[in-house]
């Protein structure tokens, strides 16, 4: 090729290339909008609640879940019970930086909300429970907790007459036993789902239901600030654990995967549902506003490990990104009906 | 010339098994395996791709093929070799929501 044939294929591209570089500057507005459509298609609310083959929640088994939840005669003490530390007030929650459990013990680890957890996998903080079944009986029979042996439980709840019809209901012919009770537990705790947020409607197609700089902080949320990697799906996590840089010395879920670097100082990934009714935050209370947390994650994580998630990199947010996807995030919250606590069983 | 016979033979032997030998693609995305689960033989290997524009980090605690092949960075290729038979039951150590089985047959 000559020289001059260059120049004539060259002059022939240019229009080519101007016209793909004003394309990559302005993307067509349908272009954006079924961007969008289809990041906002991954946010919407399951049609129903899953629970595991053998305890389908009835009505029964729900009703004696509920008067098991909130009796403290489930705790050593007598003055526990799980509503104490889970709190239906409180967002399922207690708002302290970090429970306290039998005889006023300050416990290691924040109360996690007990919304949403019949989507979650791997329980407690660190994993260590596969089922809600699993979960259940451990906080009761925990020392530091509500101090109960599950053999001083049984024969506790055998012995007060008006849990023998409940028990009978919900699972015939099983009896008062271990599972039967953290079955019932589980039961309820699968009804306690948080409800519609304007989030919710926005997602499906109400414009006017959150304001620009929540839209704003969405769009942000799944991409510049990267908390989509993790906080995903219309419950706001993926039940991934993962090592966000907090200091401290507990390792979460390394004390479960011992031998593997990743599980060590990572801690389950929470709800993001409510969340602005759930300060403080992380495992440990240790940011308490939603401004503080988006700090941490700007800063890529304040305790830098070998375990430190590949995730968590510096964000270089601005303060308007900060405030915008801190305002996101209050559109998160639902106004939840009272919750009634029932008259127990004597 | 039965010590050459004998070495041709091994060889003859070594190659076949090679050729015997397979490699199977596990890919991860969206969080999740596919296949979720897969049949392979005696020391065949299996290649844990990382599709996902996250980090992963594949194990498993199972008797017949314990492992852990660290942290996957995204585009990353794991292979892992099975050379017993039995269930090995593959997790992520980062999202306990991975799961899949590799079923090792002689």
């Amino acid at each position: 090729m000559s020289r001059g044939t260059v120049r004539i294929a060259l002059l022939a591209l240019a229009p080519l290339l101007v016209a793909s570089v004003i394309g990559a500057a302005a993307r067509p507005a349908s272009e954006a909008q079924s961007d969008l459509a289809a990041l906002k298609a991954k946010y919407r609310r399951p049609a129903s609640v899953p629970h595991p083959p053998d305890n389908a929640p009835t009505e029964a088994r729900v009703r004696l879940g509920r008067s098991l939840f909130f009796d403290p005669r489930l705790s050593g003490s007598g003055v526990m019970s799980c509503g104490t530390c889970h709190n239906p007030g409180l967002s399922w929650t207690d708002g302290l930086e970090r429970g306290v459990g039998h005889g006023m013990k300050t416990l290691a680890r924040r109360t996690p909300t007990i919304l949403n957890v019949a989507w979650a996998e791997a329980l407690f903080w660190d994993g260590r429970a596969d089922t809600l079944e699993e979960q259940a009986l451990g906080p009761i029979s925990s020392g530091d907790e509500m101090n109960m042996p599950l053999e001083v439980l049984v024969p506790r709840l055998r012995a007060i007459g008006e849990y023998a019809a409940l028990f009978e209901a919900a699972y015939p012919g099983e009896g008062v036993t271990e599972q039967t009770i953290a079955k019932a537990i589980a039961s309820f705790e699968r009804t306690v789902v948080s409800e519609r947020a304007p989030f919710d409607a926005w997602i499906e197609g109400d414009e006017s239901a959150i304001d620009a700089e929540a839209k704003a902080g969405f769009v942000l949320f799944n991409e510049k600030a990267r908390c989509a990697s993790c906080h995903s799906g219309w419950r706001f996590t993926d039940d991934s654990f993962h090592d966000i840089g907090v200091a401290g010395e507990d390792r979460g879920r390394g004390a479960v995967l011992k031998d593997i670097e990743v599980a060590q100082f990572a801690f389950k990934t929470p709800t993001l549902r409510n969340v602005d009714r759930r300060a403080p935050y992380m495992h440990d209370g240790s940011e308490k506003t939603l401004e503080d947390v988006i700090a941490l994650y700007d800063l890529g994580g304040r305790a830098r490990r070998p375990s430190l998630s590949a995730e968590i990199v510096p964000l270089e947010l601005t303060e308007r990104e900060s405030r915008q996807l801190v305002a996101f995030m209050r559109t998160l919250t639902s106004d939840d009906a009272p919750v009634a606590i029932p008259s127990l069983p004597r | 010339m039965t010590r050459a016979a004998a070495l041709f033979a091994l060889l003859a032997l070594l190659v076949a098994a090679a050729a015997r030998a397979e490699d199977h693609v596990v890919s991860q995305k969206d969080a999740r395996f596919a296949p979720a689960e897969l049949a392979v033989r005696v020391g065949d290997r299996v290649v844990f791709r990382n599709d996902d524009d996250i980090t992963h980090n594949v194990f498993s605690r199972s008797e017949a093929g314990p492992f852990n092949v660290k942290l996957q960075p995204p585009g990353s290729e794991s292979p892992v070799a099975f050379e017993r038979p039995g269930v090995v039951d593959v997790r992520c150590a980062i999202h306990p929501k991975m799961k899949m089985r590799v079923v090792v047959g002689e």
